[in-house]
C-alpha cells in the first residue's frame, strides 16, 4: 500500500520536474517575447534525439550531451527568433503561436519520416546506475539525479531573474520592452538570448528524460500539451508559479493515480478549467 | 558658449509621426541648444507628448528629421539613440517606474549612456526619500518618490538632455516646489532640459523659450523675456 502510493509519487515527482523545467521555459519566453511557443515540446524532443544521434552515431556520452545538446538546441533557437519570430513583433500573439506551431510540425514530421514512430532506448549513464533502497521503497539513483537537477536549475533560473542585476534587465523588459529600450538597453539581442535560453532549457529536460522515456519522434507533443496546462495553472509568464505549479501538478497525477487511476490523464485539465473560473490569471500571476 | 555656431544639442526639422494609421505630428520644426532649458505648451492631444516619443523612436513611423548632437535619428534603433550626443534620459508621463523591481533596482538599471553619470551620493543628496526607501518595491512608493526615480535613474545614467513629460502631474504642491528646485539646481549645471507641462506656473520661471504646439506642429515660440507681454494671448491659446 505504502510502497504504491510512494511509487506514484516518485513517479509524479519526476514528471513533476520536468514540467517544471519546460513550464519555466516557456514561461520566460511568454513573459518577455509574448510568444506562446508552441515548438517548445518539438525543442524538447530536439534535446533528446540529438543526445541519441550523438551517442549512436559518435559515441558522444550522456554527460557530453547534457551540455552539448542545449547548446545546439539553443542556437537554432537564436535563429528562429532572429529570421522568424521577431517579424512578428507588434502583431497578435497568436501569430507567433501559429509558426511555433507549424515548426513544431515541420520538425516532429522530419524527425518521424526520418526515424519512425517506435521508440530508441538511452542507456542510462554508468555512474547513475542501481539505486537506494529506502525502507518502504526503492529509489533508482538516475530518478533521485532527475528531481535534484531539474530543482536547481529551476531555482537558480528563479535566482538569477530575480536576485540579479541580469534578471532585472529580464523583469523590466518584461514588464515595459520598449521603455527599456529607450533607455539605451539593446532589446531586441536580449529577446533573441531570452528565447534561446528558454529552447535550451527545453532541450536540457529533453537530455534528462531520454534514459527514462523512450526517444521517440512523438515525445514532446504528448508532453507539451499538460506543460500548458501547468502555465496556465501557474500563471502565464510567472517563474516561480510555473516552477511550483510544475512539480505540484506532477505530485497531483501522482496522487491521482493512486487513487483513480483512470483519471490521472483528466485531472491536470480540470485542475485547469477549475483554476481559470475561479482565478483566470492563474495561481500565481498578475492581472495585466 | 556661442550657441549659433555650436551643434544643437536637439534639432528637429518638418517631422511627421504617426501611430499606425492615425498621424499625429504635422511637421514640427524646434531646436534646443546644449544647456538650455524649453517647455512644449498645448492643449491635451497637441503633440507635445508625441514630440518626445518621437525623439526616442517610440512612435510607429517618422519621417523628416530628428537631429541629436548632429546625427540623425530617423530610422535608428531606439537603443541606439538613448546615447547619441550628451545622452538622452526620458520621463515618460505615466513615469514608467518597474513594478518587479525595487528602487535600487530601478535607481541602476539603466545602463551608462553619457560621459560620466551622476554618482549616487549626488543623486541621494538631490532626492533624499529614495535612499530611505531603497530597498522598497518600485510601485509601493508615492507618486512624488515615483517621479524622483524617474528622474534620478536618467542622471545616473548619465543623461544631460533631459526629456520629462509632465512631471507634476498630480502631486502635492510642497512636491512640485521641490521638483521646481531640482530643475533649476539641473539648469545651474548646465542640463539641457524639453518639458511637457501642463502646469504653467511651474514652468514659466524655469524656461529659457516656449513652443507652442497646435495640431501636431510648433505654432509659435515664445521667449522667456518676451513672456509678461504676451501672457493673455498664451492664456487664450492654452484655453486657462
Amino acid at each position: 500500500m505504502i510502497q504504491a502510493l510512494s511509487g506514484q509519487l516518485l513517479l509524479g515527482l519526476i514528471n513533476g520536474s520536468f514540467y517544471a523545467l519546460l513550464s519555466l521555459g516557456l514561461a520566460i519566453i511568454f513573459g518577455l517575447l509574448d510568444v506562446v511557443n508552441f515548438a517548445h515540446g518539438a525543442q524538447y524532443m530536439l534535446g533528446a534525439f540529438l543526445a541519441w544521434m550523438g551517442l549512436s552515431y559518435l559515441g558522444i556520452g550522456y554527460w557530453w550531451a547534457l551540455l552539448l545538446s542545449p547548446l545546439v538546441v539553443g542556437a537554432t533557437g537564436l535563429v528562429i527568433e532572429r529570421v522568424f519570430l521577431r517579424r512578428l513583433q507588434g502583431l497578435d500573439n497568436l501569430y507567433g503561436l501559429l509558426l511555433t506551431f507549424g515548426l513544431a510540425l515541420i520538425i516532429e514530421g522530419l524527425f518521424h519520416h526520418a526515424f519512425g514512430n517506435s521508440g530508441s532506448p538511452y542507456p542510462v549513464p554508468e555512474l547513475l546506475r542501481g539505486g537506494f533502497d529506502l525502507g518502504f521503497m526503492y529509489l533508482p539513483k538516475y530518478r533521485a539525479w532527475v528531481v535534484v537537477v531539474s530543482l536547481a536549475v529551476s531555482l537558480g533560473s528563479w535566482f538569477v531573474i530575480e536576485k540579479t542585476r541580469l534578471g532585472a534587465y529580464l523583469r523590466a523588459g518584461t514588464e515595459n520592452p520598449k521603455l527599456l529600450q529607450a533607455f539605451g538597453v539593446n532589446v531586441p539581442v536580449m529577446f533573441m538570448l531570452t528565447y534561446g535560453f528558454g529552447v535550451a532549457l527545453a532541450a536540457f529536460a529533453g537530455v534528462m528524460a531520454a534514459p527514462i522515456y523512450q526517444v521517440t519522434p512523438m515525445m514532446g507533443s504528448s508532453l507539451i500539451m499538460v506543460v500548458f496546462a501547468v502555465v496556465v495553472i501557474g500563471g502565464m509568464g510567472s517563474i516561480l508559479g510555473s516552477i511550483v505549479t510544475g512539480i505540484g501538478v506532477g505530485l497531483v497525477e501522482g496522487l491521482t493515480k493512486f487513487i483513480w487511476p483512470e483519471a490521472a490523464s483528466v485531472v491536470v485539465f480540470l485542475l485547469m478549467a477549475i483554476v481559470l473560473l475561479v482565478r483566470p490569471a492563474g495561481l500565481f500571476g498578475r492581472q495585466k | 558658449m556661442n550657441p549659433a555656431s555650436a551643434t544643437p544639442a536637439l534639432r528637429i526639422r518638418d517631422l511627421n509621426a504617426f501611430y499606425g494609421e492615425s498621424h499625429v505630428l504635422h511637421g514640427v520644426n524646434l531646436e534646443v541648444a546644449e544647456g538650455e532649458v524649453v517647455t512644449l505648451l498645448g492643449r491635451n492631444g497637441s503633440g507635445r507628448t508625441s514630440t518626445l516619443k518621437s525623439i526616442l523612436g517610440l512612435v510607429g513611423r517618422r519621417t523628416g528629421s530628428i537631429q541629436v548632437g548632429g546625427k540623425e535619428t530617423v530610422g535608428m534603433a531606439p537603443h541606439r539613440i538613448a546615447r547619441l550626443g550628451i545622452g538622452i534620459g526620458y520621463c515618460p508621463e505615466e513615469r514608467g517606474i518597474f513594478a518587479s523591481l525595487s528602487t535600487e533596482e530601478n535607481l541602476l538599471l539603466l545602463p551608462r549612456i553619457g560621459a560620466t553619470g551622476m554618482p549616487e551620493s549626488e543623486i541621494y543628496a538631490m532626492f533624499p526619500n529614495l535612499e530611505e526607501r531603497r530597498k522598497s518595491q518600485g510601485t509601493r512608493l508615492s507618486g512624488g518618490e515615483q517621479q524622483m526615480l524617474a528622474m534620478a535613474r536618467i542622471l545616473r545614467a548619465g543623461a544631460r538632455l533631459l526629456l520629462l513629460d509632465e512631471i507634476t502631474e498630480g502631486l502635492a504642491p510642497v512636491i512640485v516646489q521641490g521638483l521646481g528646485r531640482v530643475v533649476r539646481q539641473l539648469k545651474e549645471r548646465g542640463y539641457t532640459i524639453v518639458l511637457v507641462e501642463q502646469n504653467f506656473r511651474f514652468a514659466a520661471p524655469l524656461a529659457d523659450r516656449h513652443f507652442l504646439l497646435e495640431h501636431g506642429k510648433v505654432v509659435d515660440v515664445i521667449e522667456a523675456a518676451q513672456l509678461a507681454g504676451r501672457m493673455d494671448s498664451l492664456q487664450e491659446f492654452l484655453g486657462v
